[in-house]
């Protein structure tokens, strides 16, 4: 057999473009939130910056409280080993308390709230002085102090990837430019407008991880960006970046699926790209990074797409991060009449919110407003006709109409083998289905529930092991109790026999 | 500041239904159809009327008696593609009462008892048939000869009065009006020794199947191709199916050519393609995968010619559909797709 | 005659011999039926069941002592379990064992506790640690809910927790039923 080790085939990411499976071809509507410059909004009169913007992890505790003054930049929130959380502005603290956030119940979490005093006032900034010579950990630890997460959507800690890439030693970073996802645009305007600071981020976070190479992927539609990017990577010292084209077809932005079509290899089941010597981040984080190293500027505000047609103009902004969205659809010109949904993320995976008071985090690169007409189904749920078009679409190859049954019949066992966890809920099978099944719920709901069933799993493992041990150790005392009453018992026998002996001995010759 | 409605993602409305599903396989079958009457005149428009009509009632009753509501079931149209694909495989001028008991089995059976649309393991249109073909062998062998070959063919109206009175209009009743189907010729013309060269002599047959029979073929399949385009049906089961009854039938005609006939003409023959097309692929009781889809297409062709060689049919199709049925699970359980980053074994 | 008889010599002991050779080739070691019960039940070692714990009612439902609907924490889903492997119906839950609750949690509130250690020994699965005169507390990820602690405490100072429900907790619900089908 003809054996080529993986690792070798995924040095050459990007020399040529593969397929991966399923997937759809949607209409992208993209174009209407491109037309203007990306400006800043004005400052919203208050500001509430939830302290729990990452994946994974602790809540981190807040370092300020009510009533402090807060400078722009400054370190409001932290815990051990997440990333920082930054005051957007300067101003009040007003309250830490909880707040809205980007949940589908409108569930609430901690929050910092802060009222501008309008004065932009910085903190101390402290940058990187000597890029060139500084040692991955320093950049790595910038990682983590300037409060970087991906910003793809994912928001998972970008130095706990970036540790994992260097223990890995990652041959390839990948720069996720694909954004697959309709109507989001926000990476398409930040590459055209400031493609020098994601080629820089991409050479600082090149040398922080020890890869050899960079390749950032975009789309075959975007043809400004490909002119400027190849731009910016046209010097001396950029020779490590590439820029290549994939076909726009959804999710190739997708981590998994953008590592296939790049290398035309699959990430293991179970496993993550590092295993391949592949790290992908997505484009926003490396020019993040870029300011976070030569500015020493933290994650505070982030390109977001406002765009849909419940949205009179839908456009891209430069927003806060704590910024209520309300604020950012009035500076988009409002609501149309006909808004039915906010979504936060894009029309297949984005998360819907209840009110528009939700604060702007760092997971949001789109609000996007949806009237009743994109929404509506045409039909009510009818049962499968297994017509396999689920599976034909799935980008991840199952067969989800397996899975819905199995998870509706409680088979978890058999839902776990047919590949529940490596639902990645893209959509797709949703999308497809004449029948119009919630499948994503479901899964969503199934791979809720086998989490679910795992943690029972273990802690009454747990609980069973100690309350063996316990039982053990009880039975344990009792039978050292009564060895130890045995022989204390033997003990005063065979004193009491002495002494009677002795008595005898010693009477004898009494008796004599 | 400004309240919304939440609903899980994707946000974005299908853009199929399963009614859609079900007017595109009706569409795809029109051509066929057209050519059916074209050459066995109208009884096959009747047929088609009559199972459509008691299917939708049965439908109906079924739903009502599991108390589900009617509207979304009877719009789904999928009592009319059984009750179509049913009256294409009947005898043109079957009386109405076979449509009745076909449909009561088709949908009161082997639909909704096992729990109506979707979870039905067998065909219904052809347990339906089965069921007739197997009680009434004689009503269900009356076939018509195309009608450039009949001396005396039947309009409309008396193609009506056969189905609803069992009257021929015609001197000499229905030995005047039926004839042994191209199949039936050959599979007795071959049982009494006489060579396939010999038996094709004969007016029935044309290129390749019999007259008539091979041009309805060749419209099913055009419908076929249509529903391949529009990805309704995948390629895999008519390829398997026909491929598989090429394949298997071509040694025996290359050893013996007196004895067997000519693959070709057993794919235009019979309900070959209509079944490779319309019938194999019906997705509730076939099978999910690529893989099994084309082990389902290949069994339903051995079996086919296996029942059409040896069996005491001149046609099989149908049962090798129930057969192949019945093994789908089993063909599910062990040809999963491997998933994204699983190795193989 | 002696043919068929012969014949039918031949296949019995070709039979017997090929189902000998299955049984031990093919031979399932099955787990013990405790063992495979213990593993069904929630492991909370409450004794609601009148059983020291999981365990001592596994072996009694082996045993066929007791039976499969008496154990709270496991509940009707529980049960449901139970009978699927003990392939008997389903019955719900005995009231005179308690009630279906949620899971819960105790805390001690460190400022009343005497250093007692009656709780100490009341729990069965080792999850208080302190030590006498001292004040004691929960390990949190190691207490079952079993609420066997509560009653020897002569202070009252152990408090039951709901499990919390914030975000991180929060997992999405089982879609509705088919509207179609009602």
């Amino acid at each position: 057999m003809n054996y080529t080790d993986p690792i070798q085939v995924a040095r050459d990411a990007g020399k040529h473009t593969h397929h991966f499976h399923g997937g759809l071809r949607l209409r992208h509507n993209k174009r209407i939130s491109c037309g203007i410059p990306v400006e800043r909004p004005a400052l919203p009169e208050i500001l509430a910056v939830p302290l729990l913007q990452h994946l994974g992890g602790d809540v981190a505790e807040p370092l300020v409280k009510a009533g402090d003054r807060v400078l722009k930049g400054q370190q409001i929130g932290r815990c051990e080993p997440c990333p920082v959380v930054h005051a957007p502005t300067s101003g009040t603290v007003e309250a830490v308390e909880d707040r809205l956030m980007t949940h589908i119940t409108g569930m609430t979490g901690p929050c910092v709230v802060i009222r501008p005093d309008g004065k932009e006032q910085w903190v101390e900034l402290e940058p990187i002085s000597d890029v060139q010579n500084a040692s991955p950990d320093t950049l790595i630890n910038q990682l983590q102090e300037c409060g970087l997460v991906g910003l793809g959507g994912a928001v998972f800690p970008t130095h706990i990837k970036a540790l994992d890439g260097r223990e890995k030693r990652i041959h390839t970073l990948i720069l996720n430019g694909a954004e697959c996802e309709p109507y989001i645009s926000c990476d398409e305007m930040l590459m055209r407008e400031q493609p020098d600071k994601i080629v820089l981020g991409a050479r600082i976070l090149r040398r922080a991880l020890g890869a050899e190479r960079v390749v950032i992927a975009i789309e075959d539609q975007m043809g400004a960006v490909r002119e400027a990017l190849t731009y910016a990577a046209d010097c001396a010292e950029c020779k490590s970046v590439k820029v290549v084209k994939v076909t726009k077809i959804y999710p190739e932005g997708g981590e998994r699926q953008l590592i296939q079509v790049l290398t035309g290899l699959e990430v293991p089941f179970g496993g993550r790209p590092t295993d391949l010597g592949l790290l992908v981040q997505n484009v926003a984080t490396a020019a993040a990074f870029a300011e976070a190293v030569t500015e020493g500027k933290p994650l505070i505000e982030r390109y977001v797409t406002v765009t849909g047609n419940g949205i009179s103009q839908p456009r891209n902004l430069l927003a806060l991060i704590g910024t209520p969205f309300s604020h950012l659809v009035k500076a988009c010109g409002g609501y149309t009449e006909d808004v039915a949904r906010l979504v936060v993320g894009g029309p297949l995976m984005g998360y819907p919110v209840s009110s528009d008071a939700t604060p702007m985090v760092k997971a949001a690169n789109c609000i996007l407003a949806l009237t009743q007409r994109d929404i509506a189904a045409p039909q009510a749920e009818m049962p499968c006709i297994r017509c396999g078009e689920c599976s034909r679409a799935c980008p991840a190859t199952l067969l989800p109409q397996q899975l819905h049954l199995q998870i509706k019949h409680g088979l978890w066992d058999e839902a776990t083998e047919y590949g529940l966890t490596a639902c990645i809920e893209c959509g797709c099978c949703d999308i497809v289905c004449p029948s119009h099944i919630p499948l994503v719920d479901w899964f969503r709901y199934g791979k809720g529930e086998l989490r679910q069933r795992a943690a029972e799993a273990q802690a009454s493992d747990l609980a069973r092991k100690r309350f063996e041990a316990r039982e053990a150790r009880l039975l344990r005392t009792k039978q050292e109790r009564a060895e130890d009453m045995a022989l204390r018992k033997q003990m005063l026998k065979d004193k009491a026999t002495r002494e009677g002996r002795a008595k005898k001995t010693n009477g004898d010759p009494a008796d004599a | 500041m400004r309240s919304f409605q939440t609903s899980g993602a994707p946000h974005m409305p299908p853009q199929i239904t399963v009614a859609k599903v079900m007017l595109l396989v009706l569409l795809a079958l029109l051509p066929g159809v057209l050519a059916y009457a074209w050459f066995f005149g109208p009884g096959i428009l009747i047929q088609i009327l009559l199972a459509t009509g008691f299917a939708l009632l049965f439908e109906a009753l079924s739903l009502r008696m599991r108390g589900r509501s009617l509207k979304p079931f009877i719009n789904d149209y999928s009592a009319v593609v059984t009750a179509v694909l049913f009256a294409l495989s009947i005898p043109p001028l079957a009386p109405w009462w076979i449509s009745l008991i076909a449909m009561l089995f088709a949908i009161g059976f082997a639909k909704h008892l096992y729990g109506g649309l979707g979870l039905n393991v067998f065909n219904p249109a052809m347990v339906g048939y089965a069921v007739v073909l197997i009680s009434f062998p004689q009503v269900m062998t009356a076939w018509l000869p195309p009608l450039a070959l009949a001396e005396n063919s039947l309009g409309l109206y008396d193609s009506l009065l056969v189905i609803f009175t069992g009257q021929v209009p015609l001197a000499g009743g229905w030995d005047a009006i039926t004839q042994a189907t191209p199949l039936d010729t050959l599979k007795t013309g071959v049982e009494s020794g006489r060579m396939v060269s010999e038996i094709r002599q004969s007016p029935l047959f044309g290129d390749f199947g019999g007259k008539g029979w091979e041009w309805i073929a060749n419209w099913f399949a055009l419908g076929g191709l249509f529903l391949l385009y529009k990805r309704v049906i995948s390629w895999q089961v008519p390829v398997a199916v026909i491929g598989s009854v090429i394949l298997l039938s071509l040694p025996f005609w290359l050893a013996d050519p007196d004895g067997n006939p000519l693959p070709m003409q057993h794919v235009f023959s019979g309900a070959l393609v209509l079944a490779a097309f319309f019938i194999a692929t019906d997705p509730v009781s076939g099978c999910v995968s690529n893989k099994g889809r084309l082990i389902f297409g290949a069994g339903v062709g051995i079996i086919t010619l296996l029942i059409r060689r040896w069996g005491g049919y001149p046609d099989g199709v149908a049962f090798a559909v129930l057969l192949m049925n019945m093994a789908a699970p089993l063909i599910d359980r062990y040809t999963r797709p491997r998933m994204y980053g699983e190795r193989v074994k | 005659m002696l043919t068929g008889i012969a014949t039918l010599t031949v296949l019995a002991l070709a039979f017997g011999l090929g189902l000998g050779w299955a049984g031990i080739r093919l031979r399932v070691r099955a787990d013990p039926v405790a063992e495979r019960i213990d593993a069904l039940l929630p492991q909370t070692q409450c004794g609601q069941c009148d059983f020291s714990g999981c365990r001592p009612y596994a072996e009694a439902i082996a045993k066929t002592e007791a039976d499969i609907n008496q154990c709270p924490p496991g509940g009707a889903a529980g049960i449901r379990a139970l009978a699927d492997l003990l392939g008997c119906q389903a019955k719900p839950l005995n009231p005179d064992n308690g009630e279906e609750k949620p899971k819960t949690l105790v805390v001690i509130d460190e400022q009343h506790c005497i250093g007692c250690t009656l709780c100490i020994q009341a729990c069965p699965v080792d999850a208080i640690v302190g030590a006498s005169k001292l004040m004691h507390t929960v390990i949190e990820s190691e207490c079952t809910g079993c609420n066997l602690c509560l009653p020897p405490c002569p202070v009252d100072c152990i408090d039951v927790l709901e499990i919390a429900t914030g975000i991180s907790q929060w997992r999405s619900p089982r879609p509705l039923a088919l509207a179609a089908a009602q």
